[in-house]
Formats: C-alpha cells, structure tokens, sequence
C-alpha cells in the first residue's frame, strides 16, 4: 500500500471548520423560508466554530478554547430552547413558519 | 496513519452530512442528517482529545436539542413544499457564495499561510501528559477560573427555561388546576363554619 | 463743569423721553413745554458755556464720563471735548432748536402727532449734542447715527404720504452709502492707532501719514489719504455734497421746521463740523484736500443752478443749502477750517430763518408749496417778508450782512489758496464760488421777488385767509434775524483771523491762508469796505439786478428763456440725472444682482441644491437602502458573508 496521506495539521481541522461554516452559510440562503432550517443551519455554523476552538485547544495545548467550546455549548442549547419555543408560539398563531410571511415589522 | 484515515473518513461523512441538511427535502430528514454531523463531530473531537466535549456534544445535543428539534419538526404541520420554494432559484448563488468561502479557505490555509505561520508549522501537536483526565482538567479550569462564567452560564440556562416555558404556556379556559398558595393559605375561618343548632324541645 | 455738560445734553433727552413715552398722559400743552423747557435749558446753559470761552476763563474740557466696554486693551467709552469749536457749535444746536421749538408750536398747531414730533426734535437736539460733545470715534460714529435715525423719522413724519416714506427711505439709504464709508475710515485710523480717543488718534497722525495701505491691485496709499477720504465719504452723505446730495432736496417731504432744523441748519454741517475736527489728519493729506475742495466746488456751484430751475419755495431753500454746504467745503479743503466753521455759524441762522419763513408762507398759503401760485404776499405777511429778506440778503452776503462775512472771508481764502497752489483744484473752486455768489444772489431774489413781490397769482379762496402767522411763529423769525444780520460783526475778528478757536483747529504752517490774511484784517468796518475792491459784491448785486429783471420787470422773460434754452433746463429740471442714474442704474442694478443671488444663488443652489437637495438625496438613498431592509434574516446574513468575503480577499490581495 503505497497510498502515503500526509498527516493531518492544524490546518486540515481549520479548512473541516471553514467548509463547515460555508455548508450552512448555502444552506440559510437555500431555505430561506423555512425558520427550523435555518434553526439548524445556525447550529452547524456554531459546530464549526466549536472545531476551531477545539482544534486550536488541541495544538496549542491550552484548555481554555474547550472551556469556551462549553460555553457555546451552552448557550447554543439555550438559544435552541427559546427559538423553538418561539417558533411553536408563532405556528400557533400564525399556522405557518415560512420566514417571508412574517413581514409584520417591515416597512 | 490510522488516526489519519479515521479523520478523512470522519471529515468525509460529516460534510455528506451537513449537505444533507442543507437539501434535504424532508425536515426530519434534515433533523437526522444534523444528528449524523454531530456524531461525526464527536468523533473528530475524540481524534483532538477532547473527551468531555464530545460526550457533552452527543448528550447534550443529540440527545437533547436535537430531539427538540425532531419533536417540534413533528409536531408542526408544516407545508414543505411551500417551504422548499425558491430553493433551486437560490441554489446558485448559495453554490457560489458557499465555493468562495471554500476557495478563500484554501488560499488562507495553504496558500499563503496567514495568520500564525509557525502555529500551522507545527507538525505534533501539544503532547497531552499521560494519565491526565481531559474531563477532570476542564473540570478543575471550570471550577476555578471560571467560576463566575460558569454561574453566569448556569443562569442562561435558567432564563432559557423559564422562557421556553412562559413562551409556550397557555392557559385552556374550562381547565381546572390546583392553586396551591391558595390551598395553603386557607384559614379555618374558610372552610369551617359553626353553627348553633337549637335543641329540639320536647313535645 | 461736568454737571453742566451732562446737563446740556441730558436735558433734551430727558425731555424727548418724557414727550415720546408719556406724551398723551401730559398732553400737547405738556409736551412742548417740557421739550421747550429742556432745550432751553441746555441752550443757555450753552451759551453760558460759550461765554466762559469768550472770556477766557473756561480752559478746554477733555475726558472720560463712563467706559462701556474695554476689550482688547481698546476703552470703548463715553467722553466730552468741549472746546471752542465745541462751544460754538453748541450755541448753533441749541439755540436754532430752540426757535424750532418755539415755532413749532404755531406751525403743526393742527397736527395729530404734535407730541410725537416734539419728542423727535428733542430727540434729535440730544443726538446733534452728543456728536459734537464726543471726544472719541466711537460717540462720534453713534452720534452721527442718532441723527440719521431722526432725520429718517422726521423726514418720514407725515407716514401716510407715499413721497413722504420715498423721501425717508432715500435719505437713510444715501446716508448709508456715505456711513459706510465713514465707517471704513474710523476703521483704517482704529487699525493703525489702535485707539479710538480723538486726542491720542491725533498724538499718532505723524505715524499714520507715513503708512501705507495697499489695494488689490497692488496699488499703494497713503494711509492718511485713505483715512480721510473715507472720513470725507461719510462728510459727502451727511452733509450732501456731490453725488450723495440727492436725499436732501426730498427731505423737504418733512415738516417746515425740521427742514429748518436738521436739514439746514444742524444736521447737515455734521459733516463740516467732523472734517474741522479732523484737521489734524486732513492737514497732513493735501490729496484728501484736493478731493474735498473739488467736490465741495462742484457742489456749490453745480447745485445752486437746480435752485434757479425748481418752483418749490422748500426745495429753492433746499438746493440754496446743498450750494452753501459746498461753499464750506471749499473752504475746509483751503484749510481755512475756521472760515467753514464761521459760515457754518451765520449759515445756521439765516438758513433756519429762511426755511422758517417759507414754513410761515407755506402755513398762510395752506400748505401750497409752488411759487408759480404765490406773489405779492408782501403786504399780507409783512413780518415774514421782512424777516425772510433779511435772512436772503444774509445769504447773498450783502456786505455788513453775516453771511458776507463768512462768505467773503471764505472767498479769499480760497483765492489766495488758489494763488499759492496748496491743494491742486483750488482754482477752479476759487471759480466755482465766484460763479456761486451771482447764482446765489439770482436764486434767492427770485424766490423774494416771485413770493412776496409781483403779481397775486392765488385763488380768491387762498387770498381771502391770507393772514400773518401767529406770534410763536414770528418770535423765532425775528429772534433768528437778528444774529443773521449783525453776528458777522462780532465774530469775524476773533474766529476768522484771530486765534479764538486755539486748538481746536489745527491748520498746517504752509496751508494758513488765514493767518496770513489776518495781516490784513483790520476790524470789521474796513473788512466791509475792502470788500468793494473784490469781484465778489458786485457779482451778487449783478445777481440781485438780474432776478429784479427777470421776475419784475419782464415776468416775461423766464418762460422765453427757457424755451430757448430747453435743453438746458431739461438737464436742470432732471437734477443732472442723478437720481435717474441712482435708480436705473444703482438701485435697478443692485435689485438685478439681488435677484441673480435670489433666484440663482438662494432658490436654487441653497434652497434648491443644498437644502432640499441634501433631503432628496437622503429620501432618495433611503429608499434604495429600504430595499435593503427587507426584514429578511437570509437577506442580512447574505450581507454579512458578502462583506465577509471581500474581507478575506482584500486581506489576501493587501495583506
């Protein structure tokens, strides 16, 4: 097996993050009507950013990136939380979730 | 080499993944496709030697956010085919955006190495001293440098609950539900009353 | 001596206050007393003033009263020069006030605003004081504005006349032109002495006559030159000398007495009485001199001929008055300062007195103002006559009459500034006042002859009510005749060729003329005697003849000779077309500037461009940037990854 893959740097994470990140970036322009989807697509920018972190954790051999990685952790379940929440209100109300109908702030 | 296949096939199927919630056309599909992604992620994290956080990360979001996600994708009836409208119209530009972010990526990383060369010039990363607990030494930073954020942390989560909760809470008319302060505070004076009874006379 | 000074000039103020602000509480009778009491009040104690001067016991008072402001090191501040210049010129103010005052009475007996006008003229006595009492620029310059007000509001007294309100507007606007000027002036000495005090302006005059100021064009002045022209500029507006003369002739819109008052008599010497006060800086610019003669001769004699043309018995007076301010400024441009101030004097008299005869004409005639429609009022208004021919030989300078002296002491000195070539013009001045004395004597005789001699050209109904004015009106005429006739006497000596006026004219050693004619000034009587050898007399007897000719003898004549000279009388009658040009050209193409900056400048590129154009601008921007507020999270998270993306690559294209 001559097959000889280099081995995987800081760098090869850091690109993982950044393609990461431009998935879900395609992915709020894609869906751009349906909230749950753009839900999830915030989530996977967080994970992307979380990798840096991590990664940047790991070579530097520094514990605080994954302490930060805990808090957004935190945070992001919270921020799930209430959006869902959210959401289930304005469903209820509105019986839809598609983003473009929900205009009644724009002037 | 072994952890360097693993991190491929890992990377791999992640991005499968994450593509799969951008163009699923299902959301549950979506939903699951995002459960698949952060498996995977926990899997890289393992491969950096971050045990707690990729527990954390399969617990606390598979198994926590993630379900939410399912349950309200569910529990909603939502029209998808009125929501998947304009996807193709917008795919182009998302595909261009997207390739470059990609392609910028690349040129930072490799090609002209910005940033902190001799960070990315390291070959190993830091060796981590056998026999130390990856979840205790966070614990230990957590518990004492950053305890307050901790705290603080502790009560986001606190308000996220109470808002999640005042959010969706409604009163039905017609239900009957104890109120217990009331319950509690009832007073003799309330429930009891006495009453003279004259004494029957004797015909 | 302090006391009396503030006294002299608060009184009338005092007075104007009370008749002004209180005026129909304490009535018409209230008013005039308190007005005459006030003015007479300072008018003797003006006099007693003057008499300390005469004696010789009072020494020049110079200082301070009050500081208003000190910026800068600069005392901005109230302060008194009496001198004998000073003194003279309160005499003048206050007693021809006064008999204004007094004849005012009888004159506006039937007007509604009596108390209004009597707080004006009270008003504008305390004004014409403080001008003259000023020891410094700034109480000169604000003086000289009070007056300006006055006159503004006097001339513009009878308001519901449209001629009245053109007349008022037209004066203060030419008086701006010359202020404007005046101003510029008191600014180049400010500039170069930094101070604004008379006596230290002149201590440094050495200093400014040798510094130079420097135009756009790269031309160098003489700062001293440029001072006193400019000073001279407002002189030309106040006292109405060539091209700034045309609001004097329609003033005479105002009432009689203020016509007597302010534009005869007072006001419109400001302009003479300033230079002489000036002579310390005039003396050391022969070109400003230069300047002042030629324009002083161009208006003495070019304006008495307007006088031969017109019909108004007001505006005869008035153009008389423009030709003897020109006369006095021939003579300050002689540098024969006390010789201007000396006419100034008899001019205020018989001046005052004849416009108060014309007013006491007018009065009789019911407000008719057209000497075409008068004649042979003689035996109607004896008093009037007789005053009104004195005052008009006075004026002719009839030997042994005031005026001749001033006149004739005036002509001479002139002559021989003419002879000795100290200012460049004086000779064609000299002939301007030469030609001046026999238009003068035409003019005023024709206006005595066409009045009060000839045929009764009224209507029956004007002839019936023919009747002399009443005391109040005659008093002043008869008080004002006496010093026009004999006052020349007394004066001539002392303050033409003596030293009376010491220090307070300062004339150059090689410009005195008249210390050099005093050498051969031997009293009054042989002045009135050696005046027969000179052209002057005869020439204003040639003129008398000529007007008895012309108005009595061939009444005939005038109208012949106009029709043969009609192109002449045209540009008479047209007032050389001043104020044709005035208004076609200056106010037409200040009013075509004014609309270019109206409607280019301010409509369109302020309103228009910048005001609501900037608007436009911003509702315009704001609604493209409303689009981008579509209220959509992709919109703004597409905006933000874009500006992501031109980030990262400028960073990797620069970095």
């Amino acid at each position: 097996m001559n097959l000889q893959l280099p081995p995987v740097g800081l760098e090869h994470y850091l690109f993982l993050a950044g393609v990461l990140f431009s998935i879900s970036v395609a992915g709020i322009f894609l869906n751009r009507k349906n909230v749950i989807l753009l839900l999830m697509c915030i989530e996977l920018m967080l994970l992307a950013v979380n990798f840096n972190f991590v990664a940047f954790s790991h070579w530097l051999g520094n514990l605080d990136g994954q302490v930060f990685v805990f808090f957004i952790l935190t945070v992001a379940a919270a921020e799930a939380a209430i959006g869902l929440a959210i959401l289930v209100v304005l469903f209820r109300e509105r019986r839809t979730i598609n983003v473009e109908e929900l205009d009644t702030m724009r002037g | 080499m072994f952890t360097t296949v693993l991190f491929y096939l890992f990377a791999a199927v992640l991005v499968g993944a994450a593509v799969g919630v951008v163009v699923a056309r299902n959301p549950v599909h979506s939903a699951l496709f995002l459960v698949l992604a952060f498996f995977n992620s926990a899997a890289l994290w393992l491969l950096l030697q971050a045990e707690f956080l990729a527990i954390a990360l399969v617990l606390v979001y598979v198994g926590a956010v993630m379900v939410l996600f399912l349950f309200v994708v569910m529990m909603l009836d939502v029209n998808v085919a009125a929501l998947r409208e304009g996807f193709a119209r917008h795919a182009p530009l998302g595909l261009v955006v997207a390739g470059l972010m990609v392609v910028e990526m690349f040129q930072v990383l490799w090609v002209r190495r910005l940033g902190e060369p001799a960070l990315l010039a390291h070959a190993q990363p830091a060796a981590v001293e056998a026999g130390v607990s990856n979840t205790k030494a966070l614990g230990t930073l957590l518990y004492t440098q950053y305890a307050y954020p901790f705290q603080l942390a502790a009560v986001v989560l606190l308000i996220a609950i109470v808002a999640a909760i005042a959010l969706t809470m409604r009163k039905r008319p017609g239900l009957k539900l104890q109120d217990v302060s009331k319950q509690v505070a009832v007073t003799k004076a309330d429930r009891l009353r006495i009453i003279k009874v004259e004494a029957e006379k004797r015909p | 001596m302090q006391a009396t000074y503030l006294t002299i000039i608060l009184a009338p103020l005092v007075a104007a206050a009370l008749a002004g602000l209180a005026g129909r509480l304490i009535g018409r009778i209230g008013a005039h007393t308190v007005t005459i009491l006030g003015v007479g009040l300072s008018c003797v104690l003006s006099v007693g003033v003057l008499k300390g001067f005469v004696d010789g016991t009072a020494t020049p008072f110079n200082g301070p009263l009050y500081t208003w402001l000190v910026t800068d090191g600069v005392h901005m501040q109230i302060g008194l020069l009496v001198d004998q210049l000073t003194a003279m010129m309160m005499v003048v103010v206050t007693f021809v006030s006064l008999m204004v005052h007094i004849y005012t009475i009888g004159y506006m007996h039937e007007d509604p605003g009596y108390q209004r006008f009597f707080s004006y003229i009270s008003l504008f006595t305390f004004s014409m004081l403080m001008l003259v009492m000023s020891n410094n620029f700034l109480q000169l310059f604000f003086g000289w504005e009070a007056v300006g007000l006055v006159s503004y509001l006097l001339i513009g007294f009878w308001y519901t006349r449209p001629t009245a309100i053109f007349a008022n507007m037209k004066a203060f606007l030419v008086n701006r032109v010359g202020d404007f000027g005046f101003l510029l002036g008191i600014a180049v000495l400010f500039h170069f002495t930094g101070t604004l005090d008379y006596a230290e302006v002149f201590a440094k005059a050495d200093y400014i006559a040798g510094q130079s100021v420097q135009f756009v064009s790269g031309e160098t002045w003489n700062a001293m030159t440029v001072a006193c022209i400019l000073l001279f500029v407002g002189a030309m507006g106040k006292s109405a000398q060539v091209p700034l003369h045309v609001w004097l002739p329609d003033s005479m819109e105002g009432p009689t007495p203020i016509s007597a008052l302010i534009h005869a008599a007072t006001m419109v010497t400001a302009g003479i009485f300033m230079v002489a006060r000036m002579s310390p800086l005039f003396e050391l610019s022969t070109t400003a001199l230069s300047f002042v003669i030629v324009i002083g001769a161009t208006t003495a004699l070019f304006m008495g001929f307007l006088g031969l043309v017109n019909n108004d018995i007001k505006r005869v007076v008035a153009y008389s008055t423009l030709s003897q301010l020109g006369y006095m400024t021939v003579a300050l441009g002689a540098s024969a300062y006390a010789a201007g101030v000396f006419h100034l004097m008899t001019h205020a008299f018989f001046k005052a007195l004849l416009f108060l005869a014309a007013g006491s004409v007018i009065m009789a005639m019911h407000h008719e103002q057209d000497m075409r429609n008068m004649g042979g009022l003689r035996k109607y208004l004896p008093i009037t006559y007789w005053t009104c021919l004195l005052g008009s030989l006075a004026l002719i300078g009839f030997p042994g009459f005031s005026g001749f002296f001033s006149k004739d002491a005036l002509i001479e000195a002139v002559h021989l500034a003419a002879e000795k070539g100290q200012v460049a013009g004086a000779g064609y001045a000299y002939f301007c006042v030469l030609a001046g004395v026999f238009i003068t004597a035409l003019y005023s005789f024709r206006l005595v002859f066409m009045t009060f001699h000839g045929q009764e050209r009224m209507d029956e109904h004007t002839r019936e009510h023919l009747h002399e004015s009443p005391w109040v009106v005659t008093v002043p005429l008869v008080l004002l005749a006496i010093p026009s006739v004999v006052i020349g006497w007394f004066t001539v000596g002392p303050m033409v060729f003596g030293h009376w006026f010491g220090g307070s004219l300062h004339v150059a050693e090689a410009h005195d003329v008249l210390g050099e004619l005093s050498g051969e000034f031997h009293g009054p009587g042989s002045f009135v005697v050696h005046a027969f050898s000179g052209p002057a007399v005869y020439l204003a007897l040639a003129g008398v003849a000529t007007a008895w000719f012309l108005f009595l003898k061939r009444p005939d004549l005038p109208a012949a000779l106009r029709v043969k000279l009609s192109g002449l009388v045209r540009v008479l009658e047209n007032k050389y077309y001043f104020d044709w040009f005035n208004e076609h050209v200056l106010a037409a193409g200040a009013k075509a500037i004014g609309r270019i900056f109206w409607k280019g400048g301010d409509e369109m590129l302020i309103d228009g461009a910048l005001v609501n154009g900037s608007a436009r601008t911003v509702g315009w921007l704001s609604g493209v940037a409303r689009h981008l507020q579509s209220g959509l999270v992709s919109h703004y998270a597409f905006a933000m990854i874009i500006g992501l993306s031109a980030l990262v690559a400028y960073t990797l294209l620069h970095g």
